[in-house]
């Protein structure tokens, strides 16, 4: 499929590539897969190349790079053939507590959308949720797919610490807070599980492309599983989408 | 060594921080006024990646626990090493014990203390920038002892100082581009944003600096997109956020105006209510046109 992609600067040191200011899963795997084919390229002078739902930014190392030639370049790249290993989603299932306890909002939410608690648990788990990109905070996976039904605005007063694992839903996107954080979303569960550890050697497990699954568990399975993260014995259950 | 006997507040280590890591959401942090640092480092013929002290706020204190040489560039703090004041921008002999004290902010807003051969502190993912989360300290603390290498005898011979733009520090002209967004700002909105005077509000850290100014905004908000060091979003309140070293890899609000690396530096000189313009460089007229 062809896509129309602009390039414009960002700045002196960065191009903005933008595709269709839309949130869809074709134009996510042709910027992750531009990505990839940019990354490949082991190019000195590029210092980042940073995803969004419909736009990559290539940030150089300095201002002394000439922009048309640059241009020209990416757009070579993006029209060639990529060499790389095809890379296969992972899904990961990730347990989360929607008890009350946890799920501070779930029971206000539930009035106003005339919903039943465990319809909003039961929803938000039945779905696997698409990682588009990670930003905000390290480990703070954008995740895409949420159903209609659990479309809540975000407060109108965000609250000043939100817990590090706090599951939440804000507008149409659900996620997960890597850390104790400020925050506006609406917060329904919990979970132990670390999205960001800055002693693995690979500090956030998820990447631009994987799937979450969340799994409910009751609050005796919450404290055993917490109880394994902290030993470091847990290990998140996943499964290759070779769908 | 060097131990830590008053920290100060918001005082870190920093050194040109963590490139490359967006891909996770771990911003590029690093020192805020890079031309000062690299003012420093280069006095010591250190390289200009090396980590230095970034003083921000009160007064502090440090002891070293070895002979070395340091340099002490960026905002004027009143350094003084055994209680004798010292200049800025020049190469300066530490004998071990010798205590080197930071007090009254005579101009600027950030003062930096780079070592001969640098700080050494622990790296995390290619640096040692502090970051919440990444390093284990976020700002100094009351008996820190920070790695230091001993070192007797200077490289360098000639003991003059660098001359410094004063214009880094009293410049009320802050050079910008135009950010992503800025061309769908309507006409009175942009002229605004170059004809205001605008000034640092009490909001500020190293994540942004928001400005107490407003202008009108019907823009509405993007799908979230990359954010860089010197990125101007426009908020929904009309407010502008100028986000410096450690903000956010991605953002939904839009990029009005973006701020090349000599104007960041400048910015975070600025000290609360100082009073700027953003002036519009075009792309086009430099010599290649980035």
């Amino acid at each position: 499929m062809k896509y129309k992609i602009t390039y414009k600067p960002f700045g002196d040191a960065a191009i903005l590539v933008a595709w269709d200011a839309e949130i869809s899963v074709s134009i996510s795997d042709d910027i992750l897969r531009f990505r990839q084919k940019i990354i490949a390229l082991k190019d000195s002078n590029i210092a980042d190349v940073i995803v969004g739902y419909s736009s990559l930014t290539i940030v150089f190392k300095n201002s002394r790079i000439d922009y048309l030639s640059a241009v020209k370049n990416l757009k070579e790249t993006y029209t060639s053939e990529y060499r790389g290993l095809k890379k296969t989603p992972i899904i990961w299932e990730i347990p989360v507590c929607y008890d009350l306890e946890f799920g501070i909002d779930l029971q206000e939410m539930a009035k106003n959308a005339n919903l039943e608690v465990a319809e909003i648990v039961k929803l938000h788990s039945q779905k696997r949720y698409r990682v588009y990109f990670i930003g905000f905070l390290p480990g703070f996976l954008y995740l895409g797919g949420l159903q209609k039904q659990l479309f809540f605005e975000r407060k109108a007063n965000p609250r000043l610490n939100v817990p590090k694992g706090a599951v939440a839903i804000g507008g149409e996107q659900t996620g997960v807070y890597p850390t104790e954080s400020a925050g506006g979303w609406n917060i329904i569960g919990k979970t132990s599980v670390n999205f960001f550890n800055i002693n693995e050697d690979n500090p956030c497990f998820a990447k631009a492309g994987d799937f979450i699954k969340f799994v409910p568990i009751d609050k005796d399975q919450f404290l055993q599983i917490e109880k394994e993260v902290k030993d470091t014995s847990y290990q998140i259950s996943k499964a290759l989408d070779n769908a | 060594m060097l131990s830590v006997i008053k920290p100060g507040f918001f005082n870190s280590i920093q050194d040109k921080g963590r490139v490359g890591f967006a891909v996770i959401g771990i911003p590029v942090s690093g020192v805020m006024d890079a031309y000062a640092s690299d003012m420093a480092n280069s006095v010591l013929n250190n390289s200009l990646d090396a980590a230095v002290v970034e003083l921000y706020i009160g007064s502090c204190e440090f002891q070293f626990l070895c002979a070395t040489f340091i340099c002490v560039s960026g905002g004027d703090f009143s350094p003084k090493l055994n209680q004798q004041a010292i200049g800025l921008n020049k190469k300066i002999s530490i004998s071990k014990n010798d205590i080197l004290s930071f007090g009254k902010a005579n101009y600027g807003a950030r003062c930096y203390l780079a070592v001969a051969g640098g700080i050494q502190s622990e790296v995390k993912l290619n640096s040692r920038s502090f970051y919440k989360g990444i390093t284990q300290d976020v700002f100094l603390q009351r008996g820190m002892q920070i790695a230091i290498s001993k070192v007797t005898k200077s490289e360098l011979v000639s003991n003059a100082s660098i001359k410094v733009k004063a214009l880094h520090f009293s410049s009320r002209n802050i050079k910008c581009y135009k950010g992503p967004e800025f061309e769908q700002l309507q006409a009175a909105q942009q002229k605004e944003l170059f004809e205001k005077l605008f000034s640092i509000s009490k909001d500020i850290n190293r994540m942004g600096y928001r400005l107490n100014e407003t202008i009108p905004n019907t823009l509405p908000s993007i799908l979230t997109s990359a954010v860089l060091p010197g990125t101007v979003q426009l908020t929904p309140s009309g407010k502008l956020i100028i986000l410096m070293r450690d903000c956010q890899v991605t953002g939904g609000y839009p990029r009005v105006l973006q701020l090349p690396e000599e104007a960041i530096n400048c910015i975070a000189q600025k000290s609360i209510n100082s009073q700027f313009q953003f002036i519009l460089e075009d792309l086009k007229k430099q010599k290649t046109p980035f």
